[in-house]
């Protein structure tokens, strides 16, 4: 579905990811492991046209989107639910939401459909949905920049460390809500540190070092490779 | 609904206020400064929607103001065009030199767009300034006709012409109020909250900010054709920089980013002008420690200080309603 060929991205004269083939298939959840400044950000950002890849190729469903502004790989299926939950925090909830429907926005019958829906994933969302996304907790502007990505309706969303600063039970929570997304039909592909958590939803992952992928495998396969358990499971 | 009713009457009572106004003061110099300020307000809104509402700072207002003043004054002097035809092309003028401009200068960002603007707010000074054959250079244009008469209604004294520019600015008001609540202008605050998650969420960025300035420059463009109208007489000054300036002033006194603020801050800041007339230009003196105190304290301006206030409020109501219900549940 998501493909990533032999993928360069340079800041400057910094090279920030180098040689990167990813695959994701329709449906799957797959992982992105590394340490911080490893390059799974810089990964998503070129996926979602933020940064312009100097070479490679990026395909959604065999169709070139390397060249596209990040409006247009929006309204191609793919969208980036980003890092630190970042939201519109002057805006009240209902209207984080309504942006996220902005490619929606000519068809007033598919956004009440998508506001239903993520309303009934999320009721605390509806409950405070007059309330400044400023003012929701940790774990609710989580649910917030989720739900937004999902308002465009993605067939693929990219999810770039959704558990980072959450309390382990809301953490738990979310990856419930990931998997939840997931069967629901969206492919996901996830940034994570939390390894153990994300590779036992996940079907696949990479594991990136200074800008490469350095192993990558089934889920089983990483977990018991014992470099990866030694560097990002502790054990 | 207690809240939205009240700020219904509220806003009811004002409008009542202005047309009252020319009906009990007799003094024909505060109804011209009035008319005059509801002029500055209209440029103001038009400020007001790209700097405050999508975060872009055009410091080349004064600019956009002066092409609409003097669209309206070439077409009518120059070009014989009866007034009402030239009333409604001067804004559209205006408009289509905003845009070309704007698909330039909105390749800048942040400080860079605000000198880049201030060198096109130059620029435009300079053309009318220099170039004397189209428009007439530091001599200006004389002999602006006024609003002629729609069908019975004369629009030729001092009153009709306070309630000519009133209706404009309600209208300016109106259309201001449903493009901010509309998905458009929600889109620019999305912008001005936060340009690159705008983007990557789907927002065209660009459509948007180039649709924001040239609105912007319409309303600018709307409020020189009224000045021109209104004072019959224009010169270069009136696309000075300095011009963009006090519109910024008003803008920022009243409230950035704020639906009242552009009439706050102008009335204010003119009739305090007016009182202080006696100190001249010492009168900076008072406006400058203002100005400075207001972004500084009170960087959303009074509109702004109002607002947080309010909210505040409303939040320890809503605390207290909350405590009440629990010791009453405690009680039962």
């Amino acid at each position: 579905m998501l493909e990533l060929k032999n993928v360069y991205v340079k800041y400057g004269q910094f090279t920030a990811i180098q040689n990167v083939n990813i695959q994701v298939d329709a449906g799957e959840i797959v992982v992105l492991l590394g340490a911080n400044g490893a390059g799974k950000s810089t990964t998503f950002r070129a996926i979602s046209g933020l940064s312009k890849p100097v070479s490679g190729e990026i395909q959604l469903e065999d169709q070139a989107i390397g060249g596209k502004s990040p409006d247009q790989i929006v309204k191609t299926g793919i969208v980036q639910c980003a890092e630190d939950r970042k939201l519109f925090t002057q805006m009240t909830v209902q209207e984080n939401l309504m942006m996220g429907a902005y490619v929606h926005r000519k068809k007033k019958n598919e956004m009440k459909k998508r506001f239903q829906e993520v309303y009934d994933m999320f009721p605390i969302l509806y409950e405070k949905r007059k309330d400044t996304a400023g003012s929701l907790s940790g774990g609710q502007q989580q649910m917030l920049a989720i739900g937004r990505a999902l308002m465009s309706k993605p067939k693929i969303m990219l999810l770039d460390e959704p558990s980072i600063g959450l309390a382990p039970m809301i953490v738990e929570q979310m990856f419930e809500t990931i998997k939840q997304i997931n069967r629901e039909g969206t492919t996901i592909l996830l940034a994570e540190q939390n390894a153990n958590a994300a590779l036992s939803i996940a079907s696949k992952g990479y594991v990136f070092e200074n800008g490469k992928i350095v192993v990558e495998g089934t889920s089983e396969e990483l977990f018991s490779n014992e470099e990866v358990r030694r560097a990002y499971i502790g054990a | 609904m207690p809240t939205l009713l009240s700020k219904k009457y509220a806003l009811i009572a004002i409008i009542l206020v202005a047309i009252l106004i020319p009906l009990l003061s007799t003094n024909e110099y505060y109804l011209h400064i009035l008319t005059l300020s509801f002029i500055w307000i209209i440029a103001v809104y038009g400020l007001n929607l790209l700097a405050g509402f999508t975060g872009y700072l055009s410091l080349a207002h004064a600019g956009f103001f002066g092409i609409g003043a003097y669209a309206l004054g070439l077409l009518t002097v120059k070009g014989g065009m009866s007034f009402w035809p030239a009333f409604f092309l001067a804004p559209v003028i205006t408009t289509v030199i905003g845009f070309f401009i704007g698909l330039v200068a909105l390749r800048t960002k942040e400080h860079f767009f605000a000198i880049y603007t201030l060198c096109v707010g130059y620029i435009i000074y300079l053309v009318i300034d220099k170039w004397e054959g189209l428009t007439g250079g530091v001599r200006g244009l004389i002999g602006i006709p006024g609003p002629t008469n729609i069908g019975p209604i004369e629009l030729t004294s001092a009153n009709a012409r306070y309630y000519f520019v009133l209706t404009v600015l309600l209208l300016v008001v109106f259309l201001i109020y449903r493009i901010v609540n509309s998905l458009v202008g929600r889109s620019f605050i999305a912008i001005r909250n936060d340009e690159q998650l705008a983007q990557s969420i789907g927002i065209s960025t660009l459509k948007n900010k180039l649709m924001s300035f040239v609105l912007s420059t319409f309303f600018a463009g709307l409020a020189g054709a009224l000045y021109a109208s209104f004072i019959r007489f224009i010169g270069p000054d009136i696309s000075n920089i300095n011009i963009t300036f006090d519109l910024l002033i008003f803008m920022i006194v009243g409230g950035i980013g704020t639906l009242s603020g552009p009439v706050i801050g102008t009335l204010l800041i003119v009739v305090l002008s007016q009182q202080l007339q006696f100190l001249q230009d010492h009168r900076m003196l008072i406006f400058g420690p203002l100005l400075t105190s207001i972004i500084i304290f009170s960087p959303r301006g009074l509109a702004g200080m109002y607002l947080t206030w309010y909210y505040k409020r409303k939040a320890k109501k809503k605390a207290q309603i909350q405590t009440d219900n629990a010791s009453i549940g405690g009680d039962s």
